[in-house]
């Protein structure tokens, strides 16, 4: 498996199936057992968790489990801190993720007097602060309402605009069908299949085997197969663009016809 | 790191005979080992004592386990023989670190081969933890009930501590670095989490007992019940007669270190 700057890839599998591990090897937090892990060329098993950790950030399933300041401020200077920015530095770059994240007016409030949603974006912007090359994201979905979702998703294809890779570990199928990365699909502790979202979330071979659920879009098109009407379809876009085009051919011709 | 202490007294739930022991018996025995290595220090006796455990460990198959936490007290051994070593003879030093061991592993031992369903049913049939908690807490089972939620989550901090552990480290903190002082203080982002989700945890497990009823009425029956075997009755003789033979030792005769 590789990852190169500006990709954008989900990992995805059951429960168990070894994402989150597979994640951690990222970062040297697991160093492999057998084989090889290297980021920009260099072993994990030989570079210290920190030195690898300022170019592949990553950032957790739950905020709760790495908040502890008193301020955002403080909890997002935190890692800059750690990695040794200069202080003014720090300050520009936390108001500058803050500002990024929609944060900037709980700058000065206590991360636990905020609500789930947005603990989990004050744990976003602790990673990406520092600006990593990767960004390793663990179910960054899980409690977020649609629009945070979509503003996650912009956010996401900036970054990836910018050159930085994303890699995300979710089960969320609707949220990657709409952003259409590529796919690592895992089934315990192995890799069973990888390509583009609209390939791997539309065949019901590999859904079946990495138990996940097809996307809506996949399931009406699966259906409109005898139409004519392609099945590798996973987004409402593309899906939208289809059925226009559709529906004006048989427009033209039932005025032809009559 | 200090967590693999922990793994030492986490239950493996495997089908052996030492499993299969009743805990009333089996903590019987815990407490025929640790009396009289308790009242005396002859090295002897000690080592004897722990060797005697090495085929209960073997037969549980929690040797390997033990082993692991044993490596991880080498600290604390060494500790406690160098301050003993330059305040009393060497014998005592070696006597008291052999305590230190004999009791882990009794209580590792014990931990490892009983599962805290088990242990909540053996405290429950207790006359007199029944009779104080009744007293003390209005009800018969509550101090049983208490005890069995603290050994359970146990495992489930160790979890929550490697993840906490985790995040920090991603976010460039190094544990092991700096000064005494600076090291020390390197532990507040992970307490701080922990302390956090402990809390949360007991107030969610409140209300989750709450809206199941908790705690009911006085006649609370199990779907399994503990009862003595042969196995368990020999077992509780001989601990007992351990016992009562080391009281008689200590009163009547002088044992030496060596």
């Amino acid at each position: 498996m590789k990852i190169d700057s500006g990709d954008f890839l989900a990992i995805m599998g059951e429960n168990g199936a070894g994402k989150t591990t597979l994640a951690k090897q990222l970062n040297g937090l697991l160093k492999p057992s057998l084989g090889k892990v290297t980021v920009d060329g260099d072993d994990t098993t030989k570079k210290s968790v920190a030195q690898l950790s300022r170019r592949v950030g990553i950032v957790f399933q739950n905020p709760d489990h790495l908040l502890f300041s008193e301020t955002v401020k403080e909890e997002v200077g935190f890692a800059l801190k750690n990695f040794g920015f200069e202080p003014d530095v720090v300050v520009k770059q936390v108001e500058r993720t803050l500002e990024a994240l929609d944060l900037a007016h709980y700058a000065d409030t206590s991360p636990f007097l905020l609500s789930g949603g947005e603990r989990k974006r004050v744990a976003l912007a602790a990673v990406l602060a520092w600006e990593p090359d990767y960004l390793v994201l663990d179910e960054p979905t899980i409690g977020q309402d649609y629009q945070q979702k979509e503003r996650l998703r912009n956010f996401i294809l900036q970054l990836n605009s910018q050159g930085k890779a994303v890699v995300m570990v979710t089960h969320d199928v609707e949220f990657v069908a709409e952003c259409n990365p590529k796919v690592v699909l895992m089934s315990k502790g192995r890799i069973v299949a990888q390509g583009q979202a609209d390939e791997i979330l539309s065949d019901d071979d590999l859904i079946q085997k990495a138990s996940l659920v097809k996307p809506q879009m996949a399931k009406l098109f699966s259906q409109l197969g005898e139409f004519g009407l392609p099945r590798d379809v996973v987004d409402v876009h593309r899906a939208k663009m289809l059925l226009e085009e559709k529906l004006s051919e048989v427009k033209i011709r039932v005025a032809q016809s009559s | 790191m200090s967590l693999r202490v922990l793994n030492g007294f986490k239950f493996s739930s495997l089908r052996t005979p030492v499993h299969r022991l009743d805990p009333r018996a089996k903590f019987m025995l815990v407490i025929g080992i640790i009396v009289p290595s308790l009242l005396f220090t002859n090295v002897y006796l000690l080592s004897g004592l722990l060797l005697v455990q090495v085929p209960l460990l073997l037969v549980g198959r929690v040797a390997r386990r033990w082993v692991q936490s044993l490596r991880a007290g080498v600290f604390l051994s060494a500790l406690i023989f160098v301050v003993n070593f330059f305040t009393g003879p060497l014998a005592n030093a070696v006597a008291l670190t052999l305590r230190f061991l004999l009791l882990m592993t009794a209580f590792s031992f014990f931990f490892m081969t009983t599962s805290p369903d088990d242990l909540g049913l053996a405290i429950d049939k207790v006359g007199f933890i029944r009779w104080l908690s009744r007293r003390w807490l209005g009800y018969p089972n509550a101090l049983s009930f208490t005890f069995t939620t603290a050994v359970r989550l146990v495992p489930t901090m160790a979890v929550d501590a490697q993840t906490v552990v985790d995040a920090q480290r991603s976010r460039g903190l190094e544990l092991d670095k700096g000064n005494l002082l600076k090291r020390v203080r390197n532990y507040i982002p992970i307490l701080i989490p922990l302390l956090l989700i402990a809390i949360r945890r007991s107030l969610e497990l409140a209300e989750a007992l709450e809206a199941r009823g908790f705690p009911g009425k006085e006649g609370r029956t199990s779907l399994f019940e503990l009862r003595f075997k042969l196995v368990d009755y020999a077992l509780l003789g001989i601990s007992l007669a351990g016992i009562v033979l080391s009281f008689w030792v200590f009163f009547h005769y002088r044992v030496p270190t060596i």
